[in-house]
């Protein structure tokens, strides 16, 4: 098969041939039956289906468990590609986290002039409760999911840094599961690196980063979810019970003596360390959105005592706002004193005049973005749009151009998936995990990947119709 | 544990034992509505009335006919204790707690759900019933098989045993008063076909038809049954037994949590009421008043349960 797409594939070279990394996957899979192949994708939806990893669609009420489809064709990462990636994503990481200290306490990257004050002073993501707050352990953001694309052999480009509540993890890890389930044969053959110990390292993690004066010897986490309707409910099940902790709801909690404590069937207990599913604005209706009935009165007053830790803090959504994504390049430096070794994508801002305008007049071509959007929704993709809904998406821009911004329609990379007519190149991206804890930035080998199904597609998101696949990182 | 998971496991396992009942009536309706035809239309009332669903029947159909009162309690949406709305609560609860489930027992309920959510999604013919209603029990029984093959013997258990013991002696208790004037001494006169199918009717809907024949031979009457249903502690449904396990349980989760509470004195005082008791003594007391007493206790058990352990406050 000769590959004649304009775009990169990370399988095949222009010449036909599997590059190197996918060489002995390749080798196997040309022996393998197709018929046989095919079998195996229905049964890994059965297996889906019976261990319950499903996901919710909002508004849909029929269909309201649904499976993310699994592509069994694995995406594979070779040794040298992972190490730079994972440079480039702990640098980031390690900016994100003293951008978000600097940010609620001197503000030196605004005295410095880097960057505009009014985006971080009126930005909804900027939470004025947390200015001189710093966390147990000093770490803001304690897990983060980094959405990178690759346009070419070396080309990787940070999406979005998803420092709020990136989900995804569990797909990871179930991926791989069924995987390990369904061709034995491959990892015994193929030196892939095991995510499995990401449940371990997520419990150690936030028990690294718990206050210190705290009464027990080993700290108490507990995983706070919104609840079952939330459409990532079995990924907040899922970790809890992978690392053996509770899985509370705001119901469950309360504050006694000053400490967050969970109601338990001797009792309350006090919990440590919260790892929370819940939206800032959510979490605390003393001192956010009074009618909230999904978080905890008086929490914020208890975190600004020390008395716990939440993870992610409150208010980290600033570091990842898209109003704020053009500016990564100058954090990534004002902080490391580096250049950052990971690139952003060109971004106009539409809030400033002479973008708007550039935007406008080239609008078939970009991709432009809700600032305080996520999952797909509210976005335009210039090339894919018809005419009416460019127009449309015109009108929409004009009336509020501060709420946008606009990207140039990246040539993203493919991977084949198994189509009914054999492989068949799709456009991916790639949410790598971090954990933070004081000191400590670890980055599971793998990642999730998300494929466009539709040929041609590319959007990704579950929720538009994108399906996942497993993430080989190949050992040295 | 939270007292969130506690409350979970406990309606986890009650609404299962829930589905088996309805399901188990409905085979006990059929059955007789097939071997005695004159009596069909009687039995299905009286299996509406037994699961306490008639006012709600009436309140969706005219007739009293196999095929609906089937479909009612196997499917519809409006009942509440159908099989169908039964599973879903328990796999909504299954959900909550999930957690506190070992993988087995997890995969086992949401196999149960999709499976007879698949079974039920079209009316049941009375064809296909028969291979409906096995479904339903085999499903059932894998969960429980996983619940005892897979769980830590702990509070998960115990919580998981007291659901499925306090939903059976409050099932048990509700059919037998149903049908209590017809295990009346002054009713026992023998050899009526109306009452012999009424006390088949009784041991099919708590199978225990073949059981009764082991321990009691062939002579089915009245008192026999009575004795047989409430008071005998080999019986995995008579009232005896349930105390018993549900005594048992709640001793035991005070054995690991190292507290008494108040839940565990009113299952020794109810269990105590089955202890060296005589059947004639029962009916003298009064049939009827003694198992009023007994859903009424139970209910009040299920509650103190509750206030112990924290499910919801």
């Amino acid at each position: 098969m000769t590959n004649t797409s304009p775009f990169f594939d990370e399988m095949f070279a222009p010449d036909g041939t599997a590059r190197d990394a996918y060489a002995q996957y390749h080798q196997w899979f040309g022996r393998e039956d197709s018929r046989h192949l095919r079998r195996k994708s229905v049964e890994a939806e059965a297996f889906f289906r019976r261990v319950g990893i499903t996901f919710n669609v909002y508004g849909q009420e029929e269909a309201d468990e649904r499976l993310i489809p699994f592509d069994i064709v694995p995406r594979v990462i070779s040794a040298r590609e992972w190490t730079r990636l994972e440079k480039g994503i702990e640098q980031r990481v390690r900016a994100i986290n003293a951008f978000l200290h600097d940010i609620y306490h001197r503000q030196e990257i605004l005295r410095a002039g880097r960057i505009p004050a009014e985006i971080i002073i009126g930005n909804e993501a900027f939470l004025p409760q947390m200015i001189g707050v710093t966390p147990p352990g000093g770490i803001f953001t304690h897990i983060i999911g980094v959405d990178l694309v690759r346009t070419g052999p070396d080309e990787f480009y940070v999406l979005e840094d998803n420092a709020r509540t990136p989900s995804g993890v569990s797909y990871m890890l179930e991926n791989r599961e069924t995987m390990l389930q369904m061709f034995p044969e491959l990892f015994t053959r193929l030196n892939v690196r095991p995510v499995s110990s990401y449940p371990q390292q997520l419990r150690r993690s936030l028990a690294a980063s718990a206050p210190h004066d705290r009464g027990s010897s080993k700290p108490v986490i507990a995983v706070l979810t919104p609840g079952i309707h939330n459409s990532a409910y079995f990924e907040h099940a899922f970790l809890a019970d992978q690392m053996g902790v509770e899985l509370v709801e705001s119901h469950d909690l309360t504050i006694r003596d000053g400490r967050v404590a969970m109601r338990t069937t001797q009792g309350f207990q006090p919990v440590d360390v919260i790892y929370r599913r819940v939206d800032d604005d959510y979490l605390d209706p003393l001192n956010f959105n009074p009618n909230s009935m999904l978080g905890v009165a008086g929490i914020m007053d208890v975190y600004r005592a020390g008395r716990i830790t939440i993870a992610n803090a409150p208010g980290t959504g600033i570091a990842d706002d898209k109003a704020l994504y053009s500016y990564m390049p100058d954090i990534v430096e004002f902080y490391t004193g580096e250049k950052a070794i990971l690139k952003n994508v060109p971004t106009w801002r539409c809030s400033e005049a002479d973008s708007l305008a550039y935007v406008l007049d080239h609008l078939p071509e970009l991709v432009v973005k809700e600032v305080h959007g996520s999952g797909g929704y509210g976005m335009l993709v210039g090339p894919a749009a018809s005419k009416r809904e460019l127009k449309a998406f015109e009108r929409k821009l004009r009336a509020k151009p501060h709420n946008y911004i606009a990207q140039p329609t990246l040539a993203l990379s493919t991977v084949p998936i198994l189509s009914k007519k054999g492989l068949a190149p799709r456009h991916v991206d790639l949410r790598p995990f971090v954990l933070c804890s004081p000191g400590k930035v670890e980055i599971t080998p793998g990642g999730l990947t998300r494929v466009a199904l539709k040929e041609g597609s590319l959007v990704v998101n579950s929720s538009q119709g994108g399906g996942t696949k497993d993430t080989w990182v190949l050992g040295e | 544990m939270l007292g969130k998971t506690a409350g979970g496991l406990f309606w986890l396992f009650r609404y299962l034992e829930r589905a088996e009942n309805t399901a188990r009536l409905v085979e006990t309706g059929w059955r007789i509505a097939l071997t005695r035809q004159n009596a069909a239309v009687a039995e299905w009332e009286s299996v509406l009335n037994t699961a306490g669903l008639r006012a709600a029947y009436v309140e969706s159909y005219t007739e009293v006919e196999a095929s609906s009162v089937i479909n009612f309690l196997l499917r519809d949406k409006e009942c509440i204790s159908s099989v169908r709305a039964s599973i879903n609560a328990a796999r909504a609860n299954a959900r909550l707690v999930r957690t506190a489930l070992t993988s087995e027992v997890w995969e086992a309920v949401n196999e149960c759900w999709m499976d007879i959510n698949a079974l039920l999604k079209r009316p049941v013919s009375e064809r296909s019933l028969g291979e409906t209603l096995s479904a339903i029990r085999f499903r059932c029984a894998v969960v429980r098989g996983a619940l005892h093959g897979t769980m830590l013997r702990n509070d998960t258990f115990w919580f998981s045993r007291l659901g499925t013991f306090v939903e059976r002696a409050d099932n048990s208790a509700r059919i037998l008063d149903m049908k209590y004037y017809v295990l009346l001494p002054t009713a026992a006169y023998v050899g009526s076909s109306i009452d012999n199918t009424q006390w088949e009717t009784i041991l099919r809907s708590v199978s225990a038809d073949r059981s009764y024949r082991w321990i009691k031979g062939d002579d089915t009457n009245p008192r026999d049954i009575a004795d047989f249903l409430i008071l005998d502690g080999r019986m995995p449904r008579s009232l005896a037994f349930c105390y018993d396990k549900i005594e048992e349980n709640l001793q035991r989760l005070c054995r690991e949590y190292g507290k008494d509470m108040p839940s565990l004195d009113v299952a020794r005082q109810q269990n105590a009421r089955f202890k060296g008791k005589e059947i004639d003594m029962i009916f003298d007391e009064g049939l009827h008043e003694f198992l009023e007493r007994a859903i009424a206790s139970t209910g009040a058990l299920a509650q103190q349960i509750e206030t112990d352990y924290r499910f919801y406050s």
